[in-house]
């Protein structure tokens, strides 16, 4: 009984415990990503911004998710029930489960495994699949386009994506996140990979499905996109799905480019603060820079949309792969 | 050069980074948002808003039945009886406007030759039921004797104009 106890139930006990402790938050932060974002959006535009209910309007994510619950699930006749409601559940999930690797400290992680960054990729990959089961399964003329465009723009981006992780994993000879972050403890990837840094930042953008690259719910031709359909709780899953990946490409980001949990500079006052606390700031900028650029830039047409992605990015972010290999051969900085 | 200045631009994209700092200048500006129930924006005295019967300071309603509003309403919402009262003087029985037909056009109280009925600066009047919104004589009557002053500051204001 001891046995079973401490070999099996115990561990089971933290882990689920551990996952307690990644998911509570991370459902806080996206409820106070869209009270951020409406924020930000009225900021730039000369509004006030949610400022009822509750001090500053803080308590206005809580309202909306109580209106949100309230609603009647509406599943249209016409629809295939079991996908469409997988669909929102796959879609938040996904947001979910990335969260599994991320390292929020040095040895502070869920999941310390090998081929961590392999894991993300992955997982940013297959959010695809919530889109398109949602479009397909909403039998619905704009969910479905709205589902088309989501799914080639998502798997165009995903390419460059993939060229800017080998890039990194160049320089750090590792899939692990935390050896990741680590190999920037004397400067941030974003310093020397400038170029890939943005490249990796716009096809966030892309591949979180913001603007300017919001075709799939694009309102003034879609109506709302893949989730037309969708109402109450299904759509709220969706819509927390959405900043649950924004947030966890905004991680990537942060581990990939932005030192992860390391402070700007390794001295006194800075070091004091610890890493947690370093690794959510950092992404919150990196939020406020998604924000940012939804307030500044009117949405891509679809065909420039293509163009960026397989004319401007993909040989670029192929040319700086090359570059850094030939780099790190000549110089013999390749990593052990 | 202009080829090597344009490429230059757009490498490190100089535009997008321009739109940026704009929009990021703009977060710190004045808010122009007015808090609505607790702040209200200035009303021109021409504004049209919901309709009042006025009467005179003595108490007389100011309305002779003379039925131009209801001739000239575009929207037909105005319905108007009348016959000689008691002292022989030419007034409504019935004076009906509905609400959901009007377009605050204003040809009533321009018709009208005795200022009778005015569109006051009155735009918050919005009802829970259908019903509630079919006027008649005694909700405008009422409405006169609540509105009248704004109403004779508008309308003075706006004399000049006239």
């Amino acid at each position: 009984m001891a046995e079973l106890w401490t070999g099996y139930m115990l561990p089971t006990v933290i882990i689920v415990a551990q996952i307690i402790a990644i998911v509570v938050p991370l459902l806080f932060s996206v409820a106070y990503l869209t009270y951020a974002e409406r924020k930000v959006l009225a900021g730039m535009q000369l509004r006030k911004g949610p400022n009822v209910v509750g001090p500053f309007g803080l308590l206005q994510p809580m309202a909306d998710g109580i209106k949100l619950l309230f609603k009647e699930t509406v599943i249209p006749s016409g629809a295939n029930k079991v996908v469409f409601i997988a669909a929102p559940v796959v879609t938040f999930l996904l947001g979910l489960i990335g969260w599994a690797v991320i390292p929020f400290d040095d040895g502070m992680v869920l999941a310390d495994i090998n081929v961590g960054i392999l894991y993300l990729f992955a997982v940013s990959s297959l959010g695809v699949y919530g889109v398109i089961m949602a479009g397909w399964a909403s039998n619905s003329k704009y969910a479905f386009l709205g589902a088309l465009r989501s799914a080639a723009q998502m798997v165009s981006y995903e390419i460059s994506i993939g060229f800017v992780i080998v890039t990194v994993l160049l320089c750090v000879g590792s899939l692990n996140l935390t050896e990741i972050v680590r190999a920037q403890k004397d400067l941030w990837f974003a310093v020397p990979l400038l170029p890939m840094f943005v490249v990796f930042f716009v096809s966030g953008l892309a591949e979180t499905n913001r603007t300017p690259f919001d075709l799939p719910e694009a309102e003034a031709e879609l109506v709302a996109g893949f989730n037309v359909e969708y109402s109450s709780m299904p759509f709220a899953l969706f819509y927390l799905g959405e900043y649950a990946n924004m947030i966890l490409m905004s991680a990537m980001t942060t581990i990939l480019f932005l030192g992860g949990w390391l402070p700007p500079i390794d001295v006194a006052p800075f070091n004091w603060i610890p890493g947690p606390i370093w690794f959510a700031a950092k992404i919150a900028m990196v939020l406020f820079v998604f924000l940012w650029v939804r307030a500044t830039f009117p949405r891509y047409r679809y065909d420039q949309l293509m163009r960026l992605g397989w004319k401007v990015f993909l040989p670029l972010s192929l040319f700086w792969v090359f570059l850094t290999a030939g780099v790190l051969v000549a110089t013999g900085w390749v990593p052990k | 050069m202009a080829f090597l200045n344009h490429g230059v631009r757009t490498v490190f994209l100089v535009e997008l980074l321009k739109g940026m700092a704009l929009t990021f200048s703009y977060m710190f500006r004045r808010k122009v948002t007015l808090n609505y129930p607790h702040e209200k924006g200035p009303l021109s005295p021409r504004f049209r808003g919901e309709h009042v019967l006025r009467r005179y300071p003595n108490g007389e309603e100011r309305c002779i039945a003379c039925k131009l509003c209801e001739a000239i309403c575009p929207a037909q919402a105005i319905t108007i009886e009348a016959e000689p009262r008691a002292d022989g003087s030419r007034r409504t029985t019935r004076f009906d406007i509905d609400m959901t037909k009007c377009i605050y056009c204003g040809l009533c109280e321009e018709s009208c030759p005795v200022d009778a009925i005015v569109e006051g600066p009155n735009y918050e009047f919005a009802t829970e039921t259908r019903e509630e919104l079919l006027y008649n004589k005694e909700k405008l009557l009422a409405n006169g004797d609540r509105w009248e002053s704004a109403i004779a500051a508008d309308l003075a204001a706006d004399a000049p104009y006239r």
